[in-house]
């Protein structure tokens, strides 16, 4: 939290393929912390608080998408903050390196209709009582934009079910009702999960890009919530 | 000398792509061919003669980066 005056530090770590960092660091700053920029080759994380892994194509997402990113030696860094319990949020490409790094699970393949998914949709809020979810209401329903192509999560039965019981879905794809249903699953994803968040809810990887929905001008408010939600936990 | 690992998805994971290639073949007369699953293949040209060490070696680097073990599986070939 802040000390004397000042405002939580949220690192933004760029990827060289990264292409949602300035957009992040916008919104980090329109939430009232202090976005730090850190590139991929730093061992630490200048003291912040909570780390934002951006969207974009790191490494051009060869091999697959986030599995180069996965290595590069401030994921280090950023695992060491999180075991400690420190915040992070992992954004469309930031999401899949979560999952390719084990602190999610599950893996990322193609959308079910091979296509690039540029356009909006609704997601329903699954838990509240989380850290990086405690600005939210229950059910809440986000209107925020999506931008991916492997954004169709799966995981073997064991595991989704596993995912399920201990409530790890934090945002799942609906209706703008929020009627989970199948013809809101814009990817395919399994469960029509959106959004991840760890055990203790300081981990949390999601598809939807919350940073470009900050100010009316930009189309709407709805990712307002989840960027002040990770600044608060800084 | 040069190693091969062939990755490909595990049998439960859907390939849509396979299924977008297999129809296309279909539509061009190749009416037999019932499933298509792409997968990729890495060739590593690696140093040392010692063919266990290096097929060891080949193997770690498959799990850690080459293949994600959620969703693929891979084969480690010498010549």
């Amino acid at each position: 939290m802040t000390d004397g005056g000042r405002r939580p530090r949220v690192a933004v770590v760029i990827f060289p393929g990264s292409n949602c960092d300035r957009d992040a660091l916008a919104a980090v700053e329109a939430v009232g912390g202090e976005a730090v920029p850190v590139w991929h080759q730093s061992r630490d994380l200048q003291r912040c608080g909570a780390v934002l892994l951006p969207g974009g194509y790191s490494y051009g997402n060869y091999l697959r998408a986030g599995a180069m990113a996965a290595h590069s030696p401030v994921m280090k860094a950023v695992r060491r903050h999180a075991d400690q319990g420190g915040a992070v949020l992992g954004i469309c490409n930031g999401f899949q390196i979560l999952l390719e790094i084990g602190l999610l699970p599950g893996a990322m393949l193609m959308n079910r209709s091979l296509r690039f998914i540029c356009r909006d949709v609704h997601v329903r809020v699954e838990r509240t009582d989380l850290p990086l979810l405690r600005t939210l209401q229950p059910g809440q329903v986000l209107r925020l934009p999506i931008a991916h192509k492997e954004g169709n999560w799966f995981a073997e039965p064991a595991v989704v079910r596993e995912v399920e019981q201990q409530g790890a879905v934090a945002l799942r794809y609906c209706d703008p009702s929020g009627q989970v249903r199948a013809d809101a699953n814009p990817n395919g994803s399994l469960q029509n999960v959106a959004g991840l968040v760890s055990r203790e809810g300081t981990v949390l990887g999601m598809m939807p890009h919350p940073e470009r929905r900050i100010s009316r001008l930009l189309g709407g408010e709805d990712g307002w919530a989840l960027m002040r939600a990770l600044v608060e936990a800084a | 000398m040069q190693v091969e690992v062939r990755v490909k998805l595990k049998e439960a994971v859907l390939d849509p792509q396979g299924e977008a290639i297999r129809r296309v073949l279909s539509s061009l007369g190749f009416e037999e061919v019932t499933q298509v699953r792409v997968g990729k293949l890495v060739l590593l040209e690696v140093e040392g003669d010692d063919c266990e060490r290096v097929r060891a070696r080949a193997d770690e680097a498959a799990r850690e980066l080459l293949a994600n073990p959620v969703i693929e599986d891979y084969e480690v070939r010498l010549p």
